[in-house]
């Protein structure tokens, strides 16, 4: 893999986040609309049920990791989505460029863009609603690391949509996260959920650090063994993901749809 | 034209097939260093096709293609390290300015000190003035030359051209025609260039091949095929490949 190419794709995003005001503001409007949502909410429930149960860590914790694993899905795909847009395809896939070092360089965009979120999430967070997410303690790192993991191969799943069902498909990628939502337990514990939709929430990895996030609350610690299996299936996810994009990928080098990307279709 | 005997593109057999069509059918060719061989054809007659499958991202059914020795099907991105393309329907994103687009693609094409082969490329191209222009604001004809400074970024020994001058003013067209042949008198590249404008290729090509229906049907030297088959110039040929290539064949 050539560094060199890599950082190609990184600098395109920094070219264009530098460029326009809406790109660089897209990236933690919605998470400030989010907190400010939710930071309403929990000081409304803390108020009227009292203190002995902390909305706050609950919900607003909830809130602000799940919209980080979202950011760094965005990331990823609105990267690719800026090909998409520009018809840039021909140019990039005719290059030297493996398509490894393009995935490469997508979530290297969506580290230093996620980053750049989270920063802004745990500022707004703390100075508007004084909640600090560093009460999770030493488990943080282990939540983000999952939701990270979790958040790129939503990403790379996402863009071999859209390459396999042309520019239209967009809009199916989009709302990944809303629709995976009631499925993880963001706000309540997976047992409240119908079995099927148990079963599957126990194959998405960030469930297991909604469960730890309240394991945490109920004065326990997020334990070795769910951290073992969020970890574990953010690493399957991944591995899935690439394999799946690589296989698009080369689907659309045989029939032609790379470089007649805009038609959507060859078949 | 001196032509050399140094081939950077060897194809060989070269044959795609879409379910029960055939778009390019066995084709064999070379383009030699210091070379500008033309691509000619009626539309759909496999010309960007062909191209597609040389920059790799267009798999052929069958045959190789060798870019100074190297398949790419194989070795893909070292091949394509030496190889580089313009097409009037692949413009650089509008969205960022000549200067990092430029940079951009001299990561791509790992090019060695770009800075300065970017400022030689827009002292070259004459864009210097446009900079820091988005390319999307830029007229045809800067679009065009934007192009070819990023298709001439990486010195390539391969340079594809898919109809480079077309929607350009004749004055523009023949200013970047001499560019082209400049480029390919002076450095080891060879060049693949396509074009409906038989006065220029008649003007640039060393040679060209008259591909149909995915079948090369004949090549030669643009000043004198046509007197071959009888016909004034290289229009007229063409025509006659495109109205009539079963005669052809035959003959």
């Amino acid at each position: 893999m050539s560094v060199k190419r890599i950082w190609a794709i990184f600098v395109r995003q920094l070219y264009l986040i530098r460029g326009t005001a809406t790109r660089f503001f897209q990236i933690f409007i919605w998470i400030i609309v989010d907190i400010t949502l939710w930071g309403f909410i929990t000081r409304y429930l803390t108020g009227t049920a009292g203190s002995e149960f902390s909305f706050t860590t609950m919900f607003l914790g909830a809130v602000l990791l799940w919209d980080f694993s979202t950011n760094v899905m965005q990331g990823i795909t609105m990267l690719f989505f800026e090909d998409v847009w520009s018809r840039n395809f021909l140019n990039i896939f005719a290059s030297p460029l493996k398509i490894s070092e393009y995935v490469a360089g997508l979530i290297l965009s969506g580290i230093g863009r996620s980053i750049l979120a989270l920063i802004v999430m745990f500022l707004f967070a703390a100075l508007v609603f004084s909640f600090s997410i560093f009460g999770f303690g030493a488990s943080l790192a282990a939540f983000l690391l999952i939701l990270f993991l979790f958040g790129i191969a939503l990403g790379v799943i996402g863009i071999s949509i859209v390459l396999r069902l042309g520019p239209a498909a967009e809009w199916l990628v989009w709302p990944i996260p809303a629709f995976l939502s009631p499925f993880i337990g963001v706000f309540y514990p997976l047992s409240v959920l119908p079995e099927w939709m148990q079963f599957i929430g126990h194959l998405l990895p960030p469930s297991y650090v909604f469960t730890g996030i309240r394991e945490i609350i109920s004065g326990g610690t997020f334990s070795s063994s769910t951290f073992f299996w969020g970890f574990f299936t953010s690493l399957v996810y991944i591995v899935l993901a690439c394999v799946i994009f690589v296989g698009v990928y080369r689907k659309a080098v045989r029939t032609g749809l790379i470089a007649r990307y805009s038609a959507e279709t060859v078949t | 034209m001196t032509v050399s005997k140094k081939p950077v593109l060897e194809v060989r057999g070269l044959t795609k097939n879409y379910k029960s069509t055939t778009a390019v059918d066995s084709v064999s060719f070379e383009v030699r260093s210091n070379e500008i061989v033309g691509l000619l054809g009626p539309n759909g007659a496999g010309k960007t096709t062909t191209i597609n499958m040389i920059l790799g991202v267009l798999e052929p059914t069958h045959g190789s293609i060798r870019i100074e020795g190297r398949d790419v099907a194989l070795e893909r991105s070292e091949a394509l390290e030496r190889t580089n393309f313009a097409a009037v329907y692949s413009p650089l994103p509008g969205n960022l300015t000549v200067s990092q687009n430029l940079r951009i693609f001299g990561l791509l094409y790992n090019v060695p000190d770009s800075e300065k082969r970017i400022e030689q490329l827009l002292e070259e191209f004459e864009l210097k003035q446009f900079r820091n222009t988005r390319c999307g604001v830029l007229s045809s004809g800067e679009q065009t030359r934007v192009s070819l400074a990023k298709a001439t970024i990486n010195r390539p020994h391969l340079l594809l051209l898919d109809e480079p001058t077309a929607s350009l003013d004749p004055s523009t067209a023949q200013s970047i025609r001499e560019k082209i042949k400049e480029y390919a008198a002076q450095g080891e590249g060879g060049v693949l260039w396509t074009s409906h404008n038989m006065y220029e290729v008649t003007d640039v090509c060393d040679r060209v091949l008259f591909l149909s229906h995915g079948k090369i049907l004949l090549q030669g030297d643009p000043k004198t095929l046509p007197g071959e088959y009888k016909k004034k110039n290289l229009e007229e040929l063409f025509i006659m490949v495109a109205r009539e290539p079963l005669l052809l064949e035959s003959m």
